[in-house]
């Protein structure tokens, strides 16, 4: 028996979220105004949640760490937004999406809130473009599509390389105008350290003003926590450097069970490490995958003449490189999920195929396609026969026009020039798809706390598409949350503004200061960082791309000593009461030691191979991932109990009644 | 590679603050320019120091967090970049580099290189936007064709990432550029059309009020944008509250 | 007029009407300067018309002395502005990299060049002034081009002039396109030409002031 009510509507599929919203109870506009709602984050999910609540009256407080809500790192997004809009008319719909996706995600995640996340996808395009959002435009003045990996259809909206940005500036300028009003308090350089639960609700936070240091208590009826993945539990990743689960995981020690927190997203095309003061890894869009053919060469002396710098790419003739995706993938090629295309990189790399001087690099190659674009383009001009150069030149032009922006980033940080030499790619931890456990309302195992965006571990299940992300995270702050938290306030109309002078308050707020005093009063001899990255290795080595059981269980243990040893020596300068970067670093990087067990933990007890998630003990003979639905068709969701190693795993049997559980298939 | 480094250190913003001088050893020109202050941090606590403070946050020219006027221009001397973007490639050996936080009375310093940008923010909140409430029942995305040259200018003033690189460079500390990037997008595209007037008229209102400079057209904003925002943004906006000066409502 | 100058993009705007109302009235003085070298007649004539016309005396006198006070006003009260917007200025700066000497110091060249309207005055209007208000002399038609010739025998004024048109220059060269910036006059089928025109504009205008005393000077040598 579990304590876990996923409160999902009865009702066929296509129909359970139109009843679900005629369901649940609402709050009418006089009352709204006597609720207060506040939202960590400001993200595509928090942007959108807050803007939208304000909207509908309710007093939000919204919180980020940085220094504008315009900074989230949803900022980052390049590639694309996916909706079911068939504008291309190649025959997608709500259906495909949600099949799409549920089978992306290696079938561990929730039908009905998959099948609802397509459903609004559609929505989220039309309400963005009403903000301005100025996505690509073909000629005709219609909006262009692109696809990306996983998908037969081009269902992708984009703003060249910029989309996370320009979907999140909307989000914030709907806040913005929320904030002019007053509906909207904005708390820039707030960190969110506890939650505060009263009375079994969740009734506030305690909060960090990161520049003064002074120590705030929040009260609110309803608290939602948007603040993105945790993928920095590995040191090294796409993630923003402050990206953290300090709020999730406080969440966590106070209730919220956390989810499937081994289902991580190691992303195929990166840009490789190049030394160990590397401080964050950069990613090349997933949409190069689009253009781009993957490559290592065939030959093993080819590929050591290339580490030692003896052979350049480009040197080599066509019949000695593999394009090992094509090989092993004919339908989807290049375009096969992310997770296939990391495992292959890797497998292709530790059989030495690579191509840099640490030999963890393969080739993403834009030749052929500006050949391709360039003769295309001559045709349009009606050049008679065009010369190579020429029609490399033209290709330059029409690649560039498309992916300017990420080859002029590549240039940046390797001194490449990609459109003469192959790009040198890896893959990198970039997206986390388990997150606090939440119920069809987005409610977590707290009542009154609510979970949105990468923080929860909602629709994606063991692998996520790309380009979900963003649709996610405005679904739920645009058209799912709004909604359904109302069935939880509508019971706190008469409640009266929560007070901050509560036992439990103060409870908190003596906890969160014993644990930075303690910190600032450690006088250790190693800085946060050296920590951090000594988990990073640990997690990157036996809970990266590929696990088994006797690595995962030596990560615990070394994951178990590391976090003794930060709390013996850790030494973080200055005071608590300044701006002291060092100090919030330290209590993420505490957080991270501890969700770094869970995570091994988790990784161990999955002893099925799925999605991101791959168990070397359970492969197909031709080495990919085998799923094991009898034993493990559930998510995992676990309990804090006080300490990692004893945490506690509530199952949630997850069942399809709408889509054929199959092995997953890309040939 | 060895360098000197003369960095503006300052408590708080009320204290007073000064250069002070560092030096670090063995820099990888692979290195970004934050990872090298990384290293000098690490630096700075292994002694027990306080490390030196600068913002930062996506390191990969997005976010638009990073900040500082590196010998003598905002995110250094390569173009088009953001400070984190920077690498230490630009430099030489031996080099002296010079690192200060941005200066602008609107943007006070708030500890060492970081400084405080909320009148960026509260300039958006004075009109940046289109009033549209959330529903699920806006017209179809795809109901007005927008011609394309408008929508990739709109998109082109779309990308300014609010760093404030523009304001730095400005001999008058004028935030123009930004200010104006975010008055053409709205007013390129049909969506923002029906605020047009007042969003010029409020925003600009906001700027002067934030204690901004006056604009006079030396055009460094634009060159050391790291988005390549273009003059022709100023240009419109003048346009803009002209038309909505002479024909208000 | 408060009202038009409240805003920083209004107060531009006076600023740059002002700059073109300057500019035209360059052109203008220049044309009649010009005169002096191909006809000593033709300048007296000319001269005469504007020094002694009501309409030019009253009308367009005024409206000339409140532009030059109102740019000169102006440019003082956004510099100062300005200044205040960087309370605290950088200790290590590099502004080459990014714009050019003119555009940044327009307030240094405008100043320039408001020293030489001192000693432009002293040398013509204020005589011209005395002669008509408190002398009550208005009728010698032919006295312009002998004070001109007489003013420019001294090697150090002309001197002066010289170096004050090179400031003017450098104000012009700045000044002239960034009037039709701040008007928000740009686009890229005509800035192209603006840009030139303003050079032409900046080099020519002065250099033929510059043309102007030098041909009166080493025509007072051979006297
Ligand atoms: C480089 C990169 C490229 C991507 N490209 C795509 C793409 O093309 N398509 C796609 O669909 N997805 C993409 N993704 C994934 C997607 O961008 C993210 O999953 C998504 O934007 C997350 O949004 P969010 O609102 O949940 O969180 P975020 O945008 O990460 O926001 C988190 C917010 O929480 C705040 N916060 C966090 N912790 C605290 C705390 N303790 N106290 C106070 N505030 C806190 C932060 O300040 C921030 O405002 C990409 C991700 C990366 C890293
Ligand atoms: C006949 C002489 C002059 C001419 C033709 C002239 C012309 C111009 C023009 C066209 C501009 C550009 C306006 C704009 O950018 O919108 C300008 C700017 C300026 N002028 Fe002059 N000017 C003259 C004299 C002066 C004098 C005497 C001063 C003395 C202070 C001065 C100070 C300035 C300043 C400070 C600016 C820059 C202000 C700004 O761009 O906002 N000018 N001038
Ligand atoms: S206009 Fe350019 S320099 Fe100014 S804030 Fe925007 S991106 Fe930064
Ligand atoms: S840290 Fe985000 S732009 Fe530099």
């Amino acid at each position: 028996m579990t304590k876990l009510d996923s409160k999902i509507p009865e009702g066929p599929i296509a129909d359970k979220w139109t009843k679900h919203k005629n369901d649940i109870n609402v709050v009418n506009p006089a009352n709204k105004r006597s609720i207060d709602v506040i939202v960590v984050g400001s993200g595509l999910a928090g942007g959108s949640a807050s803007a939208s609540l304000a909207e509908m009256g309710y007093n939000v407080k919204t919180f980020c760490f940085q220094d504008s809500p315009r900074r989230a790192h949803s900022i980052a997004a390049q590639g694309g937004i996916n909706a079911a809009k068939n504008y291309q008319n190649d025959g997608d719909s709500t259906y495909r999406l949600f099949y799409d996706t549920v089978k992306g995600g290696d079938y561990r995640a929730r039908e009905a809130n998959v099948y609802r996340l397509a459903e609004v996808s559609a929505n989220i395009i039309d309400q963005c473009v009403a903000q301005g959002v100025p996505f690509a435009r073909e000629y005709g003045g219609l909006l262009d599509n692109r696809s990306f990996g996983g998908v037969l259809v081009s269902r992708t909206f984009y703003a060249k390389g910029q989309t996370g940005q320009q979907l999140l500036l909307g989000a914030y300028s709907a806040m913005a105008r929320k904030i002019n009003t007053g509906k909207i308090k904005m708390y820039n350089r707030h960190e969110m350290l506890d939650l505060v639960i009263v009375d079994g609700k969740a009734r506030g936070i305690i909060a960090r003003n990161l520049v003064t240091g002074k120590i705030e208590r929040h009260a609110a009826h309803a608290v939602v926590l948007a603040t993105g993945g945790y993928g920095n539990v590995f040191f090294l990743s796409t993630n923003a450097m402050g990206s953290n689960v300090t709020a999730a995981w406080r969440a966590h020690r106070k209730g919220a069970f956390f989810s499937n927190p081994c289902y991580t997203q190691i992303h195929p095309t990166c840009i490789p490490r190049s030394g160990d003061y590397q401080s964050k890894l950069t990613l090349m869009s997933e949409s190069l995958r689009n253009d781009g053919r993957i490559w290592v060469p065939k030959e093993k002396e080819d590929a050591i003449a290339i580490q030692e710098n003896r052979m350049n790419a480009i040197d080599l003739p066509e019949e000695k490189r593999d394009y090992y995706l094509e090989r092993r993938y004919p339908a989807f090629g290049n375009l096969v999920p992310r997770d296939v295309a990391s495992r292959a990189a890797k497998e292709r790399c530790d059989a030495g195929f690579g191509v840099n001087e640490t030999g963890e690099a393969v080739y993403l190659d834009f030749a052929t396609a500006i050949m391709r674009y360039g003769q295309e383009k001559a045709n349009i001009l009606h050049l008679e026969n065009p010369s190579d150069a020429k029609i490399r030149e033209l290709g330059e032009g029409v690649v560039e026009a498309k992916y300017g922006n990420l080859f002029q980033m590549y240039e940046k940080i390797t001194d490449d020039n990609p459109y003469k030499m192959p790009m040198k790619i890896y893959p990198a931890v970039h997206y986390t798809m388990g997150g606090l456990w939440v119920d069809y309302n987005l409610m977590t195992s707290i009542p009154g706390c609510y979970a949105a965006g990468e923080a929860n571990f909602s629709d994606h299940g063991a692998n996520r598409l790309g380009a979900s992300a963003l649709m996610q995270g405005l679904a739920d702050g645009y058209f799912v949350l709004p909604y359904t938290i109302g069935d939880f306030l509508a019971d706190d109309i008469r409640t009266g503004p929560i007070s901050t002078e509560s036992a439990e308050f103060d409870q908190a707020e003596k906890d969160v200061r014993e644990r930075l005093d303690s910190l600032i009063n450690n006088k250790g001899s190693k800085s946060v960082d050296h920590f951090h990255k000594r988990l990073g290795k640990v997690m990157w080595d036996k809970v990266g791309m590929a696990r088994n059981e006797k690595g995962l269980k030596e990560a615990i243990e070394e994951i178990r000593q590391i976090r003794d040893e930060f709390y013996e020596d850790v030494f973080v300068p200055g005071s608590q009461n300044e701006f002291n970067q060092e100090l919030a670093k330290a209590t993420r990087v505490a957080d991270f030691l501890e969700l770094g067990e869970l995570f091994a933990k988790d990784a161990l007890e999955r002893t099925e191979s799925c999605g991101g998630h791959f168990r070397e003990e359970s492969q197909t003979p031709e080495g990919e991932a085998l799923r094991d639905d009898e034993n493990f068709a559930f998510s995992s969701n676990w309990e804090w109990t006080g300490d990692p190693r004893n945490s506690v795993m509530h199952k949630e049997e997850l069942t399809f009644n709408d889509i054929e559980l199959k092995q997953r298939s890309y040939k | 590679m060895n360098l000197t480094l003369k960095i503006w250190r300052q408590q708080d913003a009320n204290s007073k603050g000064a250069m002070h001088t560092y030096e670090v050893s063995d820099i990888s020109e692979h290195m970004s320019f934050l990872e090298m202050l990384d290293v000098l941090n690490e630096g700075l606590v292994a002694k027990g120091e306080s490390p030196v403070a600068f913002d930062h946050d996506c390191r990969e020219g997005i976010c638009g967090m990073c900040s500082l006027y590196i010998n003598g221009e905002p995110h250094g001397p390569d173009r088009a970049i953001t400070t984190c973007q920077l690498h230490m490639r630009k430099f030489k050996d031996g080099e002296t580099i010079h690192i200060e936080p941005w200066r602008a009375k609107a943007f006070p310093v708030i500890k060492d290189l970081t400084v405080d940008r909320s009148s960026f923010d509260r300039i958006i909140q004075a009109g940046g936007y289109v009033s549209v409430n959330t529903s699920g029942n806006t017209q179809d995305a795809n109901a007005i064709p927008i011609p394309k040259a408008d929508a990739d200018n709109a998109f082109d003033a779309a990308t300014c990432i609010g760093c404030g690189a523009c304001v730095a460079a400005c001999k008058n500390a004028s935030a123009m550029l930004f200010v104006s990037a975010k008055v053409s997008q709205l007013a390129l595209l049909p969506q923002g059309q029906v605020e047009r007037k007042d969003r010029v008229m409020n925003m600009v209102d906001q700027m002067d009020k934030e204690g901004f400079g006056n604009c006079t057209n030396t055009g460094a904003c634009s060159i050391e944008c790291p988005k390549e925002i273009s003059l022709d943004n100023i240009a419109r906006m003048n346009r803009e509250f002209l038309i909505a000066s002479v024909l208000p409502e | 007029m408060v009202a038009l100058i409240r805003t920083s993009v209004a107060r531009k705007y006076a600023m740059a009407l002002s700059g073109f109302f300057l500019l035209f009235f360059l052109l203008q003085h220049l044309t009649i300067n010009f005169t002096s070298i191909l006809s000593a007649e033709t300048f007296n004539f000319l001269s005469h018309f504007m020094g002694t016309n009501p309409f030019v005396q009253y009308a367009l006198q005024p409206v000339l002395a409140f532009g030059v006070f109102f740019h000169i006003a102006m440019g003082i009260v956004l510099e100062l502005q300005n200044r205040a917007a960087r309370d605290l200025n950088y200790s290590y700066s590099n502004p080459a990299a990014s714009s050019t000497w003119m555009s940044r110091n327009m307030i240094i060249t405008g100043i320039a060049v408001l020293l030489f309207l001192g000693l432009h005055f002293y040398d013509f209007w204020f005589p011209e002034l005395k002669l008509k208000f408190i002398d009550g002399v208005w009728n010698i038609e032919d006295r312009y081009f002998s004070e001109l010739q007489h003013k420019f025998a001294d090697p150090i004024r002309t001197a002066l002039y010289v170096l004050s048109f090179g400031f003017l220059a450098l104000h012009l060269l700045h000044g002239f396109q960034s009037a039709f910036q701040s008007v928000g006059f740009r686009n890229n089928k005509y800035t192209p030409t603006v840009k030139l025109l303003a050079n032409i504009y900046g080099v020519a205008v002065p250099l033929g002031f510059i043309v102007v005393a030098l041909y009166h000077y080493f025509g007072s040598l051979t006297h």
